[in-house]
Parts: C-alpha cells; sequence; structure tokens
C-alpha cells in the first residue's frame, strides 16, 4: 500500500475512533473543552508515533528473532508504559512549554487503547518500518480530528435544551454515532 | 463491606459501562453479535477475578511507587492466558474478537479495580468485587449485543428470528449505529433503574 493510501485510509476512511472503536476512552473523557482537547491530541500524536516505531523496531529483532511473539502484550505495554514516563521527564527538562500544554495529559496516555492498538495493527499488517510510522501519525492525526470536531459540538451543546436523561455521556455518544454515520461517506475513497 | 453492597455497586450504582463509561473501545466495538458478547464478557471477568485476587494476596509486598507498572504486568500476564486459551480451543471466536482481546490490558476498568480496590481489600472481598465488577459489564455489553444482533441482523445468537423476507437495519451493526445505541441505553438506564436505586 502507497503511503499517501495509508494517510487516508486512517484519518478519514478507517478513522480509529469512528470506524475501529480505539481510544474512545479519552474521545469522551477529555473532549468537553477545545483547549483540553487538543493538548490531547498534540500528546497523542507524539506518543503513538514514537511507541509504534518503537515497538516495531523490538518486535522484528527481539521478539521475532527470539520466537518470543507470545510475549507480545506484555513487552508492548511497557514499553509504552515507561515511554510515557520518559517523555514525560524529558518534555519537562527540554520544553517547559510544550510540557505545559500536553503534560497533564501524558499520564493517561498508558491507558488509551490505540496506542497499543496501532502497535499491534502494524505487525498484523506487515508493515515496513516507514509504513508503520506513516500509519501512526495518520492514526493520530484522525483521533485529533475526531477529538477536536467532538469538543467543538459539546461546547455548543453545553447552552442547548437537552433532555434531563440524555444530557452529558448519552447525547456525546449519539451525537458521535451521527458523525460516525457522516465519516462512513468516505468509504470507497481508497 | 457487606457482599450484596458489592454487587449492587458493580452492577447497578457504579457499572463500569452504563454509569462509569470506562472500558468503551471494547463494548462499543465488538457488541454486534450476542456471541461475541458473551466471549469478552468471560474473557473480560476471568481476567478481572485472576487480576484482583492475585494484587490483593500480594499487596503489601508491593512498594506504592511502582505499583501501576507491577498490576500492568500481573494483568498482562493473565491478558496473554486468556488469548492463549482462546486461540486454542475456539479459533473462530479469537479471529472475530481480534485485537480486543489484547487491548483487555488497557481496559481502563481492570487497572481501575486494581488501584482502588484490590490494593487495598482482602483477597475474598477483592475476588467478590472482580466478579460483580465483571457481572456489571457483562450485562451491560450482552443487552447492547443482543439489541444490535436483533434490529441489525433479524438474529440471536446465529438463529434467524424472522424469516427470509426480513429487512435487517444494517445501521445497528455498523459503528454508527453502537455509538448510537450505546446513548439511549444509557438514557433509559438513567430515568429508570438508576434513579430508583439512589432514592
Amino acid at each position: 500500500m502507497s503511503l499517501f493510501a495509508i494517510m487516508v485510509s486512517t484519518i478519514l476512511v478507517n478513522n480509529y475512533i469512528f470506524a475501529r472503536f480505539l481510544g474512545i476512552c479519552p474521545f469522551l473523557g477529555v473532549s468537553n473543552k477545545m483547549e483540553t482537547a487538543t493538548g490531547m491530541g498534540l500528546a497523542v500524536t507524539f506518543v503513538t508515533t514514537l511507541a509504534s516505531i518503537i515497538t516495531y523496531i523490538i518486535q522484528r529483532n527481539i521478539l521475532d528473532t527470539l520466537g518470543l511473539e507470545y510475549l507480545q502484550t506484555i513487552v508492548f505495554i511497557l514499553v509504552i508504559a515507561s515511554l510515557v514516563q520518559f517523555v514525560e521527564l524529558a518534555l519537562k527538562k527540554i520544553s517547559p512549554g510544550l510540557y505545559s500544554a500536553m503534560g497533564v495529559f501524558l499520564p493517561l496516555i498508558t491507558t488509551n487503547c490505540m496506542v497499543l492498538g496501532v502497535a499491534i495493527l502494524n505487525i498484523q499488517e506487515g508493515f515496513t518500518l516507514v509504513q508503520t510510522a506513516t500509519n501512526a501519525v495518520g492514526a493520530s492525526l484522525g483521533f485529533f480530528l475526531a477529538l477536536i470536531l467532538i469538543a467543538a459540538l459539546r461546547e455548543k451543546m453545553d447552552i442547548a435544551d437537552i433532555p434531563e436523561a440524555l444530557a452529558g455521556f448519552p447525547i456525546t455518544l449519539i451525537a458521535a454515532g451521527l458523525m460516525s454515520i457522516a465519516f462512513s461517506g468516505f468509504a470507497g475513497l481508497v | 463491606m457487606k457482599i450484596s453492597t458489592i454487587f449492587k455497586n458493580g452492577i447497578i450504582k457504579e457499572n463500569p459501562v452504563l454509569v462509569q463509561l470506562i472500558g468503551m473501545c471494547s463494548v462499543l466495538a465488538i457488541t454486534n453479535t450476542v456471541e461475541n458478547s458473551l466471549a469478552m464478557s468471560a474473557a473480560v471477568i476471568a481476567v478481572l477475578l485472576l487480576s484482583n485476587i492475585v494484587i490483593s494476596s500480594i499487596r503489601k509486598l508491593i512498594p506504592s511507587k511502582i505499583r501501576i507498572p507491577i498490576f500492568i504486568v500481573i494483568i498482562a500476564t493473565f491478558v496473554t492466558m486468556v488469548e492463549m486459551f482462546m486461540e486454542a480451543y475456539a479459533v473462530d471466536l479469537y479471529r472475530s474478537l481480534g485485537i480486543f482481546i489484547p487491548l483487555i490490558v488497557v481496559n481502563c476498568l481492570i487497572l481501575a479495580r486494581a488501584e482502588s480496590f484490590a490494593s487495598k481489600n482482602g483477597v475474598f472481598i477483592s475476588a467478590m468485587d472482580g466478579l460483580a465488577m465483571g457481572l456489571g459489564y457483562s450485562i451491560a455489553i450482552i443487552a447492547l449485543g443482543t439489541v444490535r444482533e436483533i434490529f441489525g441482523s433479524g438474529s440471536f445468537l446465529g438463529m434467524s428470528l424472522f424469516g427470509e423476507n426480513f429487512q435487517a437495519a444494517a445501521v445497528f451493526v455498523s459503528p454508527a449505529g453502537a455509538f448510537i445505541l450505546l446513548g439511549i441505553i444509557i438514557g433509559i438506564f438513567n430515568v429508570t433503574i438508576k434513579n430508583k436505586a439512589t432514592n
């Protein structure tokens, strides 16, 4: 698959939120304000890309050569958890500005299933290193797009008159469903 | 704490899916059929029960600074065991659940119970909590799976219900249907069961 096709596919056609259901927790949890959504989007893009590249190298060079494929889940989640800690420490030291923009979201990313999901899918699809990096960037941009769209919608919904039973999460889920229908219009693009 | 309170909390008051909204990825993704919902329920209950038992029994040995990585390794071990077990004995289910089996590791529900319950309570009571939370999760995803399969494919557990002329509403098995239906189910849960339980 060409890199452009991977990019379009992960951002629009197979958007990780709307079509593959990965990363729903932060999608619902931090999408109430535009500002927090942007911070989370940035942090996820950074960590997912880095984690995909590192887990790919570990899988191909260590797990595959030693025949330890069954340790994939344990190794990947440990790599991601320590990577998140490391990125947090490094950012604090190197770039306090960037740290204040996305620092609080970093600890939350360990349990964002998109990071682990993308890392595992890269291996399952048999991507090369360049394709892996492209897929990770595309997946995170798709996540970013979904997060910003729903955050913009939720800011408007705060002042709308919504039935009491549906206020809060239920109406957000229904809005996400309608958005998912819109995104399914991209099917067949790639 | 009484066992009945634990079960009431897990199933109604703090239902992981309908009230706390955690672990949503698998809830939305695998509930397209009842069979998948049942398999996922069994996998989550097994991991939750085992990890709660192990974590509560070694809770006094775990240094508090590195407790989260330790919890994650314990959970990942059980998830790998469940994954290998399913691959060996139920290959079809293993294929249809796909990536969502390894992703049980990052299901916030399991880590949340380890952190907030099993690391502070005894073995028996933690096992009960794992069972109660697992049941709450299962009831929600089986309900969602039932509605989605009946309307989306016109069948229940693979058995056709309405004959050949039934026009299934494909939107219910699509991702969009999952989001909308879960929103409606949570809304109904809010006005009926939850309000009664809290009053």
